[in-house]
């Protein structure tokens, strides 16, 4: 019996271990890419070929300064290889030949077929239905913003972080660096100094946003890293479903992939914020793979603000990262929901924190991770109650599915509770995929490998639920295991 | 026309062997049944002919519908028309009783070089059958099994099996669990399903089955071995006598 478990284990590994990365591809555009390396004049330089102000330069230098005196971080359950900071390109423009493309037409066609390869339509007729407004993402760069006419009649803004720099300073100015200080953490200074595109989102008070805005973040150079910075404001009373994809090419490189997403909600506004993450993982010796360091944090400063994380994790070599809420207005309520799949020699190191400092605040945790190969999957998350937060409430929910007897899956919860009213409950549960579940689809027609699927995509339902239906079935499809190349 | 001929069938399971030469011939079109005490190895059977990974045919063929069972992959029997009724209907949480049931009836149609049923014929079919089987529809958006009682899962499995419409049906100790009332509904499912074409191999401890299931031809098995085979009057006859007698019998003629 104990022979044979083993055996299925390793059917179950190897099946999963040759799932295909469909993304890998490269795309031949020139690309404008600053030297190697990081200095002062580096960080002068992007601000630069950005054509920023003076006060946006001043905040990358403080960035810098103080990152220089930064140790990397080593507390999380992960195995990095030391990262030669003085041998990646802060910056990476495909768009350099034309200055600010206007519209379509004048974008490099290879970078339209890229975003079209992706399955990203830059064109607006082209829109799925129910409309989703895209900010496409390449390198350093956003290539075009959609639907920013039809947004703007309702006064919304979206468009690249860069743009709204230059058009509205105001907001930017007041909100950037609010919700994550530079000073945070090493990957949030390293971030905030050489930080390059990422989307803008500013949802007027009153105003439900009418479609799906998303951001689609590519790499594409060799030997760059890709810094993104992402800054949604809800006014107050106001509504937005964000959406996040991102991919990048196969290389045997480690890419690094360090963002920040600061997100400020107000007075009874709602944001709901879903990513799917796939960047490139590295092959199955472990070889490659992105870096994803990325500080996510939502401050619910409104009272009776809403924010939901909405997470599915498949990609990267290594994964830190923990979507977090500071629930700081009375009455306010975070949510995170995470489903996160590592493999081969796949790491992650996940999960959430939940700041109550308001009345009467919520949060709920969702975490599902599923281990398979060699690769370890930890969740990480911190409930912290303070001493104001009376009648704080947290409920959270940990599972972990192991494929394989290779893989490790961990959880680490912390708590930190100073006022007594609070009620905080977690609750944890670890599982295997039975080879009774397996026969029985088996014996029903439907081969090992879907059958994986299936039963991966079921344990993940409660996650998977709360994407909106187009991200929904690229996640599903990422989840399941079904083998195109070894079915028939 | 053969359905399925079991010759000389020997299996382990974690080295220690189980069936020990079996021997079997069903004809389409009829019903067999397998009983025997606890331990004699029916479950086996029905598990190796299936395709249980935990087992492993050391002798013997069985061949289904003039094709090499054993050669075949677990779903490629089923592609083919063998469906198994489990004895315990194992849980799959989130998925739905309706992606499951698409899921498998879709894999069997590309098997047949058949594209995918329409959803609007899927679900009048899955409506049909749920009918024969008088299983409330709210239980296709439940998960698979999950929360059902015991007969509920009972019928879910005849249910499954009117799906996928297979040639040869096992039912492995399905009146194990049932009260009088699921146990007539789950053998009016099966007779309904019987034709010319179909056969079914029921295993069961018990005669009890066998008065809703009329079997044309009665086997038992004891020590992985078939020790006797005789028509329908052999079950009643076990009933009343238990199987000690044809044990003892059996163990002197092979002193």
């Amino acid at each position: 019996m104990k022979d044979k478990t083993k055996e299925t284990d390793n059917i179950l590994v190897r099946e999963l271990s040759q799932e295909k990365y469909r993304y890998g591809f490269t795309t031949d555009v020139h690309t404008d890419i600053i030297d190697r390396g990081l200095d002062e004049d580096t960080v002068r330089l992007i601000s630069a070929r950005k054509g920023e102000p003076e006060w946006l330069l001043e905040f990358r230098l403080k960035a810098f300064r103080y990152w220089m005196g930064m140790p990397m971080p080593h507390w999380a359950h992960l195995d990095i290889p030391p990262i030669d900071y003085q041998n990646i390109s802060y910056y990476a423009d495909p768009t350099v030949k034309k200055q600010g493309p206007k519209s379509v037409e004048e974008i490099d066609p290879q970078v339209m077929k890229t975003f079209d390869k992706l399955g990203i339509p830059l064109e607006e007729r082209l829109a799925l239905s129910g409309g989703v407004a895209v900010d496409a993402v390449m390198d350093s760069v956003s290539v075009k913003t959609t639907f920013k006419q039809t947004l703007a009649e309702k006064g919304i803004i979206f468009c690249s972080i860069g743009e709204a720099v230059k058009n509205h300073p105001d907001l930017v100015r007041e909100y950037l660096g609010s919700v994550v200080n530079y000073r945070d953490n090493f990957f949030a200074a390293l971030n905030s100094a050489v930080f390059s595109d990422g989307s803008f989102v500013y949802i007027p008070k009153g105003v439900r946003c009418p479609m799906e805005l998303s951001t689609y973040f590519r790499i594409n150079a060799q030997g760059t890293g890709q810094f993104e910075r992402t800054l949604i404001v809800a006014d107050d009373d106001s509504y937005v479903s964000y959406l996040e994809g991102c991919t990048a090419p196969m290389r045997d490189e480690n890419q690094l992939h360090a963002a920040i997403v600061e997100i400020v909600v107000l007075d009874r506004a709602q944001v709901k914020y879903s990513t799917v993450q796939n960047w490139y993982p590295g092959d199955e010796n472990g070889r490659g793979g992105v870096y994803n360091f990325v500080t996510k944090r939502g401050l619910l400063r409104g009272v009776d603000s809403r924010l939901s994380w909405t997470q599915v994790e498949t990609g990267s070599a290594i994964t830190w990262k923990y979507p977090s809420c500071v629930l700081q207005g009375d009455g306010s309520q975070g949510e995170f929901y995470s489903v996160a799949l590592t493999n081969n020699w796949q790491q992650a190191d996940t999960g959430t924190k939940m700041i109550h400092l308001g009345k009467n605040t919520k949060s709920t945790v969702i975490s599902k991770g599923i281990s398979a190969g060699h690769s370890q999957n930890s969740y990480r998350g911190l409930i912290k109650v303070g001493k104001e937060a009376t009648g704080a409430r947290n409920y959270s929910q940990c599972d972990s599915l192991l494929l394989g007897s290779q893989c490790g899956a961990h959880t680490f919860p912390y708590m930190d509770v100073k006022n007594e009213t609070a009620v905080v409950e977690h609750e944890a549960t670890t599982s295997k995929i039975s080879e009774d579940q397996l026969f029985y689809c088996n014996q029903r027609g439907i081969p090992m490998e879907q059958a994986i699927g299936l039963i991966v995509n079921g344990y993940a339902k409660d996650v998977l639920n709360r994407l909106p239906m187009e991200f929904a079935v690229e996640a599903q499809r990422l989840l399941s295991v079904s083998l195109e190349n070894t079915v028939g | 026309m053969e359905m399925l001929k079991i010759e000389n069938l020997h299996a382990e399971i974690a080295g220690k062997e189980i069936l020990k030469g079996i021997n079997l011939s069903i004809e389409a079109g009829t019903v067999h049944a397998i009983m025997g005490p606890n331990g004699s190895g029916k479950s086996t059977l029905s598990n190796v002919l299936s395709g249980h990974p935990a087992y492993t045919v050391t002798q013997g063929k069985a061949t289904f519908k003039g094709k090499d069972l054993l050669a075949m992959p677990t779903e490629n029997r089923s592609h083919e028309g063998l469906f198994m009724s489990f004895q315990y209907p194992v849980e799959i949480p989130g998925v739905s009783m309706t992606n499951f049931m698409r899921t498998a009836l879709n894999e069997k149609r590309r098997y047949l070089g058949l594209d995918p049923m329409s959803p609007t014929d899927f679900l009048k079919l899955m409506k049909q059958k749920r009918d024969l089987v008088k299983l409330d529809a709210k239980f296709m958006n439940r998960s698979v099994n999950e929360g059902f009682s015991g007969g509920e899962k009972k019928r879910n499995e005849i249910f499954q099996m009117a799906v996928l419409e297979p040639s040869l049906s096992i039912l492995d100790e399905t009146d194990s669990g049932l009260d009088i009332d699921a146990l007539r509904i789950v053998a009016e499912g099966v007779n309904s399903l019987k034709t010319p074409e179909t056969s079914a191999l029921v295993i069961t401890h018990y005669q009890r089955l066998l008065d809703y299931i009329k079997p044309d031809v009665v086997h038992v098995l004891y020590a992985g071995r078939i020790i006797r085979t005789a028509g329908p009057e052999l079950a009643l006859e076990l009933e009343e006598r238990g199987y000690d007698w044809l044990i003892k019998e059996f163990e002197d003629s092979n002193r």
